[in-house]
């Protein structure tokens, strides 16, 4: 990764009269497109030559930092390796030249495909059926409850409009119910990071013919297990609810415990955490979602075709590369990963809750907060020693969030030398705070001006220009 | 761990486990209730080596028949430069998350500033979000916009022309967010003024939603829509496909107000429905309504040119039940996608390209009509795609192109709806027409 910023847009490597495409001939003789069908202006897209344009990107890619590039604990976003035979396998012709819209008796091998991922799936969470359709998993989050939704409507149930959600829940889930048109309730978490069994039953008492779901990470944000999960899906059930369950932490799952066991209904998967597909930057993702056998017939379509298919294929070839002796390993890895971090570190870190984690847990920021460093500072600080930063500032339960995921994949030496330089800024913040709130000091470029781009939002070339003359 | 993506080797599980303070990774689960604990194995396949992944794939590939394509209906095989595959391979950019941490993604973020202002320029309009997942949705959310933007309005007027897929899914969103949806009657192929008029004197409607090209390929005239839209106080909503834009009159100069469209169109393969990228421009003034992520230009603290996400306090993070869209990601890498291929073919190529398309399609249908057989469905403009009706049976006719190794368009009502980019060769064309001929 650089550690000067190669800071330049295409458009300024842009010069009248170079080309960086060939095309055919025009073998069709004179047809040409009618003046009044026309844009009076042309486009202005750059004009560069093809290897102008290949160094613009790959000089680009030289400012970013990824899984392949170094350690990247993002709590709550699994960003474990993602295998190159999957984009090999995604990239295949058979596949890629397939058009969305051909007859069934011509792509026998890519709905083939489907239905092998669908049935690992099922066979992994206890669900039985799987629709693809979902693109991310806020997609994902938006077909469940539509499908709950559904469910309830056909029944005439039509006063199922509230959805539970613990406070902890991720901020989507809240988001994905409003715009499925449903209410969000927020339950109480305990002290010890847990649903709060009683506040629940109090809801479920005053408001029980009004639900429709409860929705439900487990392991939660904090990285817990919900122990009660038994009980809080039987009292949900016998209000007439269904449980919805959140796939963003399903990771630590594989080999231990599956959401259709825990009596959940209805879910998603992300398939760019557990299933190892790039995350690329912010997506193409996909979130399928699963059912208990009957809720199939209530999908919604949410998207025309089988939604992102060549991410489907990554995660196919994902699970068939590890298997079934390989796969129910993820989870206690990654969850050894974890406690292994969180108690080398909880003498420096404040941990709130101090009990087994699974995948991921959360620290309040340093134990010492006489320094004023602050979480956000110890991320940065973190991004000069080469590693990505954590989650920060959530889950919203404490002020100072933290939140680590290392994932299976990591090495202990890895996780040795994250921990140890997680302690040389805890002593850094004592010995020289400002070194640590200045921060980052060795990347492309140092903190941003938040302020400065959501006053005055310059979001296109044109504005830029536009605002220099 | 026996396995190549475990790197834990027995001494590491001790020492580990040790400082865990558990005897064995089981342990590390002893808070789960055993009645819920999963023991046994999955039903799954054992572990396949990479040789054995490439053979499963490959043999299921090959179940699978690679047609020449003239189908399009919103997805349309357009011809992919090699350098953009190459690039989108760089591991910085495909295994990076998305870029909240601005001092180490400076790559993303530049690369959807660019992608931003790419998609402005070919829209005609004043900004763009950094992608949503497809057209469909996109469309879907502009529709969403267009309530939140109104004043306690809850109706959309839709063309009748829509992409039927299109059409779908807002049928859905609509359902679960209380939206009424009114579909404007088809006139020759195309929309009516009048009918836009008519509907939108009865009060109520927060948007208008049309197509360009519809769903016939035609090349609608909307004069005067974006008017009759904004004397009702309703927003105007054109979805296009992004290629054609290079040539067709904008949604911009259209007046829309908020441009949707799928992406596909610029490069990205077909792969059987995705992953392609939406898109979603609109004018400045409803900037804080958009959807979606907005990458914005700054200043570092060494007072360095930077780009940051912006505007967040729209977003589902931070208005959570307040929210008006639970869009969380974009689909970043295939912006980067049409992003280079915007660069590499940059203001010429993506004309010529448009403009081989225009008079591949164009030379189809000619050939079609001479055959005797085709008739076109409406006496109106279109652009790489039209209706045909056809005098004999078409879902014969379909089998049989298909047997000869193309995708004859896709079927619709009682004939096709043919498509053809800049890959298709004249010879292609002409074997097509030899089928239709007989």
């Amino acid at each position: 990764m650089n550690n000067r910023l190669y800071g330049n847009l295409i458009f300024e490597l842009s010069k009248e009269g170079r080309k960086g495409y060939s095309l055919p001939r025009n073998n069709f003789g004179d047809y040409q497109i009618p003046q009044e069908l026309c844009r009076s202006e042309e486009a202005a897209l750059p004009e560069c030559d093809e290897l102008t344009v290949v160094r613009h990107y790959t000089n680009l890619s030289n400012n970013n930092f990824g899984v392949d590039t170094g350690f990247y604990p993002l709590g709550s976003c699994t960003m474990k390796y993602n295998p190159k035979i999957n984009e090999e396998m995604a990239a295949l012709p058979q596949f890629q030249n397939l058009h969305p819209l051909q007859p069934d008796h011509t792509v026998l091998g890519a709905r083939a495909l489907i239905i092998m991922l669908e049935k690992s799936l099922c066979a992994l969470t206890g669900l039985a059926h799987f629709t693809f359709k979902p693109y991310a998993g806020a997609h994902g989050e938006l077909t469940g409850l539509m499908t709950i939704d559904n469910y309830h409507r056909s029944r005439g149930d039509m006063a199922r409009k509230k959805v539970i959600v613990p406070d902890s829940a991720h901020g989507t889930n809240p988001a994905s119910a409003a715009v499925c048109g449903l209410e969000i309730i927020e339950v109480k978490s305990t002290p010890e990071g847990l649903v709060d069994l009683e506040d629940l039953k109090r809801i479920v008492a005053e408001q029980g013919t009004d639900i429709a779901a409860m929705m439900m990470t487990n392991p939660n944000t904090l990285g817990l297990f919900e122990t009660s999960i038994p009980a809080i899906a039987k009292l949900i059930h016998d209000c007439g609810g269904l449980m919805y369950y959140d796939g963003a932490n399903l990771n630590p799952m594989l080999g231990a415990c599956r959401p259709g066991d825990m009596g959940f209904d209805v879910m998603h998967i992300n398939l760019h955490k557990t299933f190892s597909t790039p995350h690329g930057g912010g997506g193409p993702g996909s979130g399928p979602v699963g059912v208990r056998e009957g809720l199939q017939d209530f999908f919604p379509f949410v998207s025309p075709y089988q939604g992102n298919y060549a991410v489907m294929m990554r995660a196919y070839a994902y699970i068939c590369s590890l298997g079934r002796e390989n796969i129910k390993m993820v989870g206690p890895l990654a969850t050894l990963n974890a406690n292994y971090i969180k108690e080398s570190l909880k003498d420096v870190y404040e941990l709130p809750i101090d009990t087994t984690c699974c995948h991921e847990f959360v620290f309040d920021g340093l134990k010492d907060k006489s320094t004023g460093v602050t979480t956000m500072d110890v991320a940065k600080r973190l991004l000069d020693y080469g590693y990505h930063a954590p989650t920060i500032y959530f889950p919203l339960l404490f002020h100072e969030s933290l939140m680590i995921e290392p994932t299976e994949n990591e090495s202990k030496e890895t996780l040795d030398a994250f921990i140890a330089v997680m302690r040389q800024i805890a002593e850094e913040a004592k010995n020289d705070p400002e070194l640590v709130k200045l921060a980052p000091h060795d990347t492309p470029i140092g903190r941003v001006d938040d302020v400065l781009a959501a006053k005055h939002p310059v979001t296109t070339y044109k504005q830029m220009k536009n605002e220099q003359d | 761990m026996d396995y190549k993506f475990f790197p834990h080797t027995e001494d590491d599980l001790k020492t580990m486990l040790a400082k865990v303070g558990v005897k064995s990774l089981d342990e590390l689960y002893a808070q789960i209730p055993e009645s819920i604990r999963f023991k046994g194995d999955y039903e799954l396949p054992r572990g396949a080596s990479e040789l054995e992944v490439r053979q499963v794939f490959e043999r299921v590939g090959s179940e699978n028949k690679q047609l020449t394509c003239f189908a399009g209906m919103g997805v349309y095989d357009h011809y992919t430069p090699s350098a953009i595959p190459s690039l989108l391979q760089r591991s910085e950019f495909l295994t990076s998350y998305t870029p909240y941490q601005a001092e180490i993604s400076q790559g993303t973020l530049h690369y959807i500033f660019e992608y931003q202002s790419m998609m402005a320029e070919l829209t005609g309009m004043d900004i763009s979000n950094a992608s949503m997942y497809d057209g469909t949705t996109a469309c879907a959310e502009a529709m969403m916009m267009t309530v939140a933007a109104g004043k306690k309005v809850n109706k959309v007027l839709v063309s009748g022309c829509l992409n039927p897929n299109t059409f779908e899914v807002l049928k859905t969103y609509a359902l679960h967010q209380g939206i009424e949806l009114e579909v404007l009657p088809i006139r020759e192929g195309t929309t009516s003024l009048d009918d836009v008029k008519t509907k939108l004197a009865e009060g109520g409607y927060a948007g208008v939603i049309v197509q360009q090209p519809n769903i016939y390929g035609i090349v609608e005239d909307f004069t005067g829509f974006a008017e009759a839209c904004h004397e009702q106080k309703a927003l105007f909503v054109m979805d296009s496909v992004a290629a054609d834009l290079a040539v067709l009159k904008t949604p911009g100069e259209w007046g829309a107000d908020i441009a949707t469209g799928d992406g596909q169109s610029l490069g990205i393969p077909m792969q059987f429905g995705g992953p392609y990228v939406g898109y979603m421009c609109c004018r400045e003034k409803l900037i804080r309504k958009m959807p979606g992520r907005i990458v914005g230009m700054t200043k570092d603290n060494r007072d360095q040119r930077a780009f940051v996400l912006t505007l967040q306090a729209r977003e589902q993070h931070i208005r959570r039940q307040k929210a008006t869209s639970n869009i969380c990601s974009n689909q970043s890498l295939m912006a980067l996608f049409v992003t280079i291929y915007m660069s590499l073919m940059g203001k010429q190529g993506m004309k010529e390209a448009a403009q081989l398309s225009y008079a591949g399609a164009h030379y189809l249908c000619d050939e079609l009509l001479k055959t005797g057989r085709f008739k076109l469905g409406y006496d109106k403009p279109f652009f790489n795609e039209f209706y045909v009706k056809y005098d004999g049976d078409a879902q014969t006719l379909y089998q049989r192109f298909i047997e000869a190794g193309f995708l004859g368009g896709v079927l619709v009502e009682d004939g096709f709806l043919f498509a053809v980019t800049e890959k298709r060769t004249k010879e292609e064309i002409d074997n097509l027409v030899k089928i239709a001929a007989i």
